[in-house]
């Protein structure tokens, strides 16, 4: 009898294993087709016309765990961008599918290949830095062209030809913000507080210290904490302020940051808080005091509140999506991605009858070619290098009367 | 009591068997194109839990001791079997592997004696305390580790510098970014061998004298103590054997991806492998194996609905906690029980093996 049970049991797994498998095959053989295929795409889009170019695009972020607001800000703003483009009726169409890696790399790298049985041909993602590494690399051995909103870390480009990037990188930031702080003699003394638990923060700080270094700034005290569910920071702010500092530097994300203003007030510290485009979203919080972040100064590339028309719509539309939730540079940058894309795809000859290796190199051979420019939200006549890198012009907002103005 | 034995040893293999087949025809499938890119991806994982499950199920169910700092283990094997493999950059893929499990099972082991001998003199709820700090201080410990490789060897500093290497130096683990750059050496056999391999461990120690000695200081250790079985040797001996095991999937693990971050294996994952022991049955190697496989790979099958794409972690658990529910069931249990052909009858027996064997060594 047990034998019996075992072999029934064993041939039940592999059943759900092959169901598993077969079903993924059925799906991705129902809508669309692949590239060069003019059947339309999702259900609630306009039917394209005879001629057009489906793209499939597909997207890799956390939807779900501590990560899950990054994730869902990139999968909403990119959608926005989708609706828009295959509203236009243009040469290419969009078909856009948001898969969820819960910010782990083996769930990015399941992900991305539930998005390969999908038959995609561009990956846009992943949110987050570790998964986006690991993905990256299959990409790379696959040859799928790869674009992330926000993975920022400069080893998810490394090596790889087909990696780019929305985003700035991590020492990119801590680099322009050192240089921004010299040429504009922001304080005497600095402070640094970072969390060292975490490969953004981590990455940004250390470039800055080098710069400052090379620079000749005063950086007189450079306090860490471990993981952003830490509440209490006096510690830190206290070693700043018996340092003297009177600019501290803050290259971490809102949440823990907005704690940090709170605790710095109520310690009677006033100096000039600096940070990076994490802090971007903290004017947005549930219950936050605005008048805390008065004086704030930040790098972000991307402005909620900008009153030209292209952002405002955006606005409009992602709150429609979001349900009243006002996007952040997350949410930017994801537009801007699904406009490269489909730019760089309506500039490519042929590219109907492509499949996605060619699509990769083509798209490799135009972003690196020098030529081509994308205007978005968070830049104009942004290109990439050939390191897979972002150029545009990093910007700095200050906090006034609760709304970002150019500093 | 030959009645006894042989019976175990045709349980023993059957659980190589279902192993055996299942890799076999999940191969001839993938050799008929049949097998999904989402299903290939998870073949190496699913190995790797596999290993961790029944490694875990040895402390948890058959030593009889809660460890929640099982993943600890894991990260010990995976860190250190990845810097195992990039120091072996010049020898070919398969002996580079193999090294780097050695390595990892090592390392694995190296921090079963170091929690064990301490740790191992508190029992129940105590036990898991540590075990599941222990598994925190490995995260938070490699999460400030800078590993660096150049002509010299290996370098480590906890300076968020780096060390200093010279030309041609390889940062491999850096910090909270983790090992990146790591090589794909991991392969859907190399886990079956492990799968194999820690069968045979473990199925052959239960089977032992050392196996039933174990099972003793599970069931009642004063009595165990006073026949003269020496509680600290035996209960290392499995504490450590588990580590080993679970750092030579954490190996595979962190070969399989190009990057490792240490926060993968905080307090959420050693759950998880405590869920998929608990689910497949204490005690229950089969159980273990068969839970691990389906479970992990539960969630990627909810992708394929488009409906609850977007809540499948939610069902994921509510299925947990449904199966839970149903093979805990009395009534449910001895109604399943009377047609033994049944699905449930055989959970039923699975959760009933542990207790069962446990039987059948006291003979």
């Amino acid at each position: 009898m047990k034998r019996f049970a075992a072999v029934l049991l064993a041939a039940l797994m592999v059943f759900a294993m092959a169901a598993c498998g077969g079903n993924a095959n059925q799906q991705s053989s129902t809508p669309g087709g692949d590239a060069g295929n003019s059947t339309p795409g999702g259900g609630n889009d306009t039917p394209a016309p005879a001629g057009t170019v489906t793209i499939k695009v597909g997207g890799i972020g956390p939807l779900t765990g501590d990560l899950a607001q990054y994730g869902t800000a990139t999968e909403w703003g990119a959608q926005v961008a989708v609706d828009e483009i295959n509203a236009l009726n243009g040469p290419v169409r969009l078909e856009y599918d948001f898969q969820d890696d819960t910010g782990v790399a083996e769930t990015g790298v399941a992900a991305y290949n539930t998005l390969k049985d999908w038959d995609v041909d561009v990956i846009y993602g992943t949110t987050t830095t570790a998964p986006c590494i690991a993905v990256a690399s299959e990409t790379f051995a696959d040859r799928y062209f790869q674009l992330t909103p926000s993975a920022s870390s400069p080893d998810v480009t490394a090596n790889k030809d087909n990696a780019f990037q929305m985003c700035f990188t991590d020492p990119g930031q801590g680099i322009a913000a050192a240089n921004y702080m010299k040429d504009n003699n922001l304080g005497t003394k600095i402070g640094v507080i970072y969390n060292n638990g975490d490969a953004y923060s981590t990455g940004i700080a250390q470039a800055f210290a080098d710069k400052a270094k090379e620079l000749g700034l005063d950086v007189v005290a450079t306090q860490t904490f471990p993981a952003d569910t830490t509440t209490d920071y006096t510690v830190q702010l206290s070693a700043c302020k018996d340092a003297g500092a009177d600019l501290v530097f803050l290259p971490i994300y809102y949440t823990p940051a907005s704690l940090i203003l709170a605790q710095a007030k109520q310690m009677s510290y006033a100096p000039v808080f600096f940070g990076a485009d994490g802090m971007d979203g903290m004017l947005d919080m549930q219950g936050f005091d605005k008048s805390l972040a008065e004086g704030l100064m930040l790098m972000t590339p991307f402005n909620a509140s900008a009153t030209d028309s292209r952002t405002a719509t955006f606005v409009e539309s992602y709150k429609k999506l979001s349900g009243g939730v006002i996007p952040n540079q997350f949410a930017a940058d994801g537009y801007d991605c699904m406009y490269a894309i489909y730019e760089a795809c309506c500039q490519i000859e042929g590219v109907g009858e492509m499949d996605h290796s060619q699509l990769c190199d083509a798209l490799i051979a135009l972003f690196t070619g020098g030529t081509f420019k994308v205007d978005g939200l968070t830049g104009t006549g942004m290109t990439w290098l050939q390191s897979g890198e972002i150029s545009k012009a990093p910007v700095v907002v200050k906090v006034e009367n609760g709304a970002y103005v150019n500093a | 009591m030959k009645r006894t034995l042989s019976k175990t040893s045709i349980n023993g293999f059957i659980n190589y068997g279902i192993v055996i087949a299942a890799f076999l025809i999940l191969q001839l499938l993938m050799a008929q194109g049949m097998i999904s890119n989402t299903l290939k991806s998870l073949l190496v994982p699913v190995c790797c839990y596999i290993v961790m499950a029944i490694s875990l199920n040895l402390t948890v169910g058959i030593l009889g001791e809660l460890s929640l700092g099982h993943a600890g283990f894991m990260s010990l094997g995976a860190f250190s079997g990845i810097v195992a493999a990039m120091a072996m950059q010049e020898f070919s893929p398969v002996p580079r592997l193999i090294a780097a499990i050695l390595v990892g099972s090592i390392a694995g082991a190296l921090g079963g004696v170091l929690v064990g001998v301490p740790v191992l003199r508190l029992q129940g709820d105590y036990l898991a305390i540590v075990t599941l700090a222990f598994g925190e201080i490995i995260r938070n410990i490699i999460v400030v580790l800078y590993v660096g490789l150049d002509q010299k060897g290996i370098h480590i500093t906890t300076n968020s510098a780096g060390p200093a290497l010279e030309e041609g130096g390889i940062m491999v683990i850096k910090g909270p970014m983790g090992a990146v750059g790591v090589p794909k050496l991991a392969s859907f056999t190399a886990g079956f061998v492990l799968i194999l391999i820690t069968l045979f461990v473990v199925q052959n120690l239960v089977n032992s004298r050392a196996g039933r000695a174990i099972m003793a200081l599970r069931d009642n250790r004063i009595a165990a103590e006073s026949v003269g079985i020496h509680v600290t040797k035996y209960k290392l001996m499995a504490f450590v054997i588990s580590a080993a095991l679970a750092g030579a999937a954490g190996a595979l693990f962190g070969l399989n991806y190009s990057s490792t971050v240490s926060s993968k294996f905080g307090f959420n994952t050693s759950i998880l492998i405590l869920v998929f022991v608990v689910l497949g049955g204490l005690g229950s190697i089969r159980g273990s194996i068969i839970s691990a496989a389906l479970l992990y790979i539960l969630p990627e099958m909810l992708r394929g609905f488009e409906f609850i794409t977007k809540a499948r972690m939610l069902i994921y658990a509510v299925i947990l906690i449904a199966v839970m529910l149903t093979i805990n069931n009395p009534a449910l249990k001895s109604l399943l029980e009377e047609r033994d052909l049944s699905l449930g009858g055989l959970l039923g027996k699975l959760k009933n093996g542990g207790r069962a064997k446990k039987g059948g060594a006291g003979q």
